[in-house]
């Protein structure tokens, strides 16, 4: 095997690694109810959001951080946070791309986003999230013809008050659980989606969030609302440049799908992992959770999770209305000293519901990655379907791959099955490939590629070749 | 929580008064057994009993065990045409405890062949304690649970089997475990020690049953230790009365080409959990857990199988099947967990439940945690109804819908029970199941007709 090889990779320099340097409107850190206050102020809510915010803070004290996950890592200090970071001129506002700090659109640059031309010719609608203030936003107006709201959180609490105040927190309460909770009392920005009664939404949205400023925890909110009969495809990435010290970043989206509605959601989440010792790369706990409150909807999640140092996330779909649809799709790859515990719930409350779960994992270095999911099927699920199946590859002796899913079933008209997997590249398969002329490095990129290929054919074309080239550039000689 | 405090300390109190008790029949103990007893007890009073909040018993509640006020049992009267019904009709080497005290009416212990020792562990202790001293308690210790560091604190009788190398016991042993219905409900902590040497084979028999209006507390701890190329059939035949109360735990060390395979078949008891764990600590070794469980009523099954592969090129195998009826709850959770550089392992677990009605509930958990990565592991469970099409394909055979869906049922089973080698378990299991069907499928008639048939 080509150690040399593998050296290489997992001394590879973080690609996305480089610090912008923009003067931060930060407060000190630490938490109180004045960081509260401070936030609530700072983006001009009114003071309901406030005794939200406050509500969920105090919450928030009573709670303590879980321990049930397969991880391992230091005990966070809350104090030593900062909660909040914004790119200094924020009072005036840029008005179009030519007011934008060129800095700022250099980093997006490096990134590839495409925010000029690039946006229209890639047909993406971008509600970039640089730190915590979103800077700008295109193709407001086709959207606003179209009737789809999609602005930040900020903008929607003091846009449409009466929306936010409906659906924030009602998939996803203050007190859901210890990060959600904090999440709840300070966050800072994120994306708002309302689509309105019979609306298809005429483009994918996309949002880039992008970690900057040391120190400085990401707490995004988004919101995503689909009406009766409406549809949204909706993309987040992410990047973050290179850090000593751990980030924390501890986000929760919400998605509420009425009647005959369709979300699907999709992730390509590639924060830095921290270098070969793991130190300095983010620490990813992030809640999200679908809401298919309508007969019929369908909300699908789809996610390729390359980086962060730690990731705690389980995307889940409560499935109340009758036949609604859960779908999850994850491809997640550790290497060096990565960890991650993520999976999905499926809780089937309506009758004739259904879901499916599809987790790839593939761990490699020193890595450990775990998949924690939970079917629950109650007493009214008439008829619920759910398969799920999780396959782990393992490259080298050193990762680890777990698997602990929770099946809770009450109903004997419910079919739930599940299945796991786990094993390695087969020898015969690099033997067979190489036979071909293919080298040893293209061979294993075909097989894991193939692999991960029930969930790349779920992203939207840009994402998945996003994901692939993402991919390959993680195990990149991994296997020698 | 004053609650929680006073539950605690009324088993302690139990267990003053017991060793008060003993101190003054017997004098003192040997002071590795009082050492252990204390940390036990010290154990028990730090964890006190699990919650729903602890991962182990998420499922399983417990308060029915922590809330009851049971007694140690003095003596074993047990009615002598009871106890030939609840007998198991095969020709065997036996030990029977009536609520934990140890029988010897009931027991047969002549015509054991040489190299083998099978003695229940208050004579073991008598005779040689240093012996007992080593083994026990070193699989299952007091941190293992708060039951465990319980049965360690009252331990005082069970059983012991040895086996020189090479001995081979061709009967099956049974351990007889027999509950009594009586004014007071009781509670027993039986201790089982198996040690196996090379090349050594046996079948042991468990065997859990009891009078029907009975409501004790069984709070057993098994370990068993298999030297190199150890084989040991273990079966669990759980029939004890739908109020018993049952905790156990069964703890086995294979060495080098060991063989352990266990049928646990759970059929009665109120509310049962069973921690079934095996180290593999040597190549070669292979461990088969094969389980079956039917609930009904509000009993309530939990089992918890654990497969550790300490070393490369071991084998672990699972097939555990539920059927669940009324408002009954199973509980399965298996783990498959391989150790770094445990290469060339092989872990298969395979898990199916059969709800029956819509107030049962199964919780199902199938983990695997792996740290080598040139191994062949998987596990799959599946929770549904019988298949339509199968009915539909026998009713076209002009067989009615009841008795369809009673053989189907069956047959569900039947893919653990034709597991099992003793013709006689496997009957008594398959009558047993036919007979709780919600159609009460009349398996014996069908037979019948069936022969009769055939003679015509």
């Amino acid at each position: 095997m080509a150690s040399q090889e593998m050296e290489q990779l997992v001394r590879r320099e973080y690609k996305e690694g480089f610090v912008t340097d923009i003067e931060s409107d930060t407060v000190p850190p630490g938490l109180d109810e004045s960081t509260i206050a401070f936030i609530s102020n700072k983006k001009g809510e009114p003071e309901w959001m406030l005794e939200w915010r406050l509500k969920a803070y105090h919450q928030w004290l009573k709670m303590t951080s879980p321990s049930w996950a397969h991880l391992d890592y230091p005990p966070i200090d809350y104090q030593a946070i900062s909660y909040y970071s914004a790119p200094k001129r924020e009072e005036d506002k840029p008005q179009s791309l030519d007011e934008v700090d060129p800095k700022l659109l250099e980093t997006y640059e490096k990134l590839g986003i495409p925010l000029h031309e690039r946006a229209a010719l890639a047909g993406v609608a971008v509600d970039a999230v640089f730190d915590s203030v979103s800077v700008t936003t295109t193709f407001k107006e086709k959207l606003h013809e179209a009737g789809v709201i999609f602005c930040s959180i900020s903008e929607a609490i003091r846009d449409y008050p009466e929306l936010v105040k409906q659906y924030l927190g009602s998939v996803v309460p203050q007190g859901d659980n210890y990060f959600a909770a904090l999440n709840s009392a300070v966050f800072t920005d994120g994306s708002f989606v309302f689509v309105p009664e019979g609306v298809t939404c005429p483009m994918e949205l996309s949002t880039y969030f992008r970690i900057n400023a040391a120190n400085t925890g990401q707490f995004e909110r988004t919101l995503i609302i689909c009406e009766s009969r409406a549809q949204v495809s909706y993309l987040e990435g992410c990047t973050a440049p290179q850090r000593d010290e751990n980030q924390l970043h501890a986000a929760v989206v919400e998605l509420v799908a009425l009647e005959d509605a369709y979300i699907k959601y999709s992730t390509v989440q590639n924060w830095y992992p921290g270098d070969e010792d793991g130190k300095g790369g983010i620490y990813n706990f992030v809640t999200k959770r679908g809401d298919c409150r309508g007969d019929r909807s369908r909300i699908s999640w789809t996610q390729v999770e390359t980086g962060s140092a730690i990731t705690w996330k389980y995307p889940s779909c409560v499935l109340r209305g009758k036949h609604s649809i859960g779908e999850f799709y994850s491809v997640a790859v550790t290497n060096g000293r990565q960890q991650a515990d993520t999976g999905t719930k499926m809780i089937h409350i309506g009758e004739g519901t259904r879901s499916s779960i599809i987790s790839k994992g593939i761990s490699a270095g020193r890595s450990n990655q775990s998949y924690r999911g939970l079917v629950k099927v109650g007493p009214r699920a008439k008829g619920a379907r759910n398969f799920t199946q999780c396959d782990s590859l393992l490259i080298g002796d050193t990762c680890g791959a777990h698997t602990f899913p929770y099946q809770e079933i009450g109903n004997s008209t419910a079919t739930v099955e599940h299945e796991a997997t786990t094993s390695k590249i087969g020898e015969d398969q690099l033997f067979y490939c190489q036979s071909r002329g293919i080298s040893e490095e293209d061979a294993v990129s075909m097989i894991v590629n193939g692999f991960c290929k029930d969930v790349f054919q779920e992203l939207p074309m840009e994402f998945a070749v996003e994901a692939e080239a993402l991919l390959n550039v993680t195990l990149e000689g991994a296997v020698g | 929580m004053s609650d929680v405090q006073s539950d605690v300390q009324r088993f302690l109190e139990r267990l003053g008064e017991h060793a008060a008790g003993r101190a003054e029949a017997q004098g003192p103990e040997p002071t590795w057994i009082a050492a252990r007893r204390q940390a036990g007890a010290a154990r028990f009073e730090a964890l006190g009993f699990p919650t729903r909040r602890d991962e182990a018993w998420k499922y399983t509640d417990v308060r029915g065990i922590a809330r009851g006020d049971f007694q140690l049992a003095t003596n074993a009267d047990f009615s002598p045409a009871t106890a030939a019904r609840l007998t198991l009709p095969i020709e065997a080497h036996r030990l029977t405890f009536v609520d934990g005290v140890f029988a010897p009416a009931l027991s047969t212990l002549d015509d054991l062949p040489a190299g083998a020792q099978l003695v229940p562990l208050s004579r073991a202790l008598e005779e040689n304690h240093e012996a007992v001293g080593g083994p026990l308690g070193r699989l299952t210790g007091v941190e293992f649970s708060p039951f465990a560091a319980l049965n360690t604190a009252f331990m005082e009788e069970g059983a012991v089997l040895r086996l020189a190398p090479g001995t081979v016991v061709e009967k099956p042993i049974i351990l007889q475990f027999l509950s009594r219905a009586g004014e007071a409900p009781a509670m027993s902590h039986p201790r089982i020690l198996i040690e196996m040497a090379g090349r050594s084979q046996a079948t042991v028999i468990e065997h859990h049953v009891g009078e029907e209006q009975a409501a004790n507390f069984t709070n057993l701890v098994e370990e068993v230790i298999l030297d190199r190329g150890a084989i040991l059939t273990h079966y669990k035949l759980q029939e004890a009365p739908l109020a018993d109360l049952h905790v156990s735990s069964i703890h086995v060390e294979q060495a080098r080409d060991s063989r352990y395979t266990s049928f646990n078949l759970n059929l009665g008891g109120g509310l049962v959990r069973t921690d079934l764990i095996t180290e593999l600590n040597g190549e070669g070794a292979e461990a088969n857990f094969n389980g079956l469980f039917y609930g009904q009523g509000r009993q309530h099954v939990d089992n918890h199988t654990l497969a550790n592969h300490n070393a490369p090129l071991t084998f672990s195998n699972e097939n555990y099947k539920g059927i669940l009826d009324d408002r009954a709850h199973g509980v399965f959770n298996g783990k498959v967990v391989v150790k770094r550089d445990s290469q060339k392992i092989e872990g298969f677990q395979s898990n199916a439940n059969l709800l029956l009605s819509d107030r049962a509930e199964i919780d199902a958990k199938p983990e695997l945690e792996i740290y080598a990565d040139d191994v062949k592991c998987s596990h799959g469970t599946t929770t549904g109804q019988l298949d339509e099409e199968a009915v539909f394909a026998l009713r076209t055979r002009g067989i009615d819908e009841q008795t369809a869906r009673g053989l189907l049922t069956l047959a569900f089973a039947g893919e653990v029970l034709e597991q099992v080698g003793l013709d006689a378990i496997a009957e008594r299991v398959e009558l047993a199941v036919a007979g709780k069907l919600p159609e009460r499928f009349n398996l014996a008639g069908l037979v019948e007709t069936a022969a009769a048939l055939s003679e015509e």
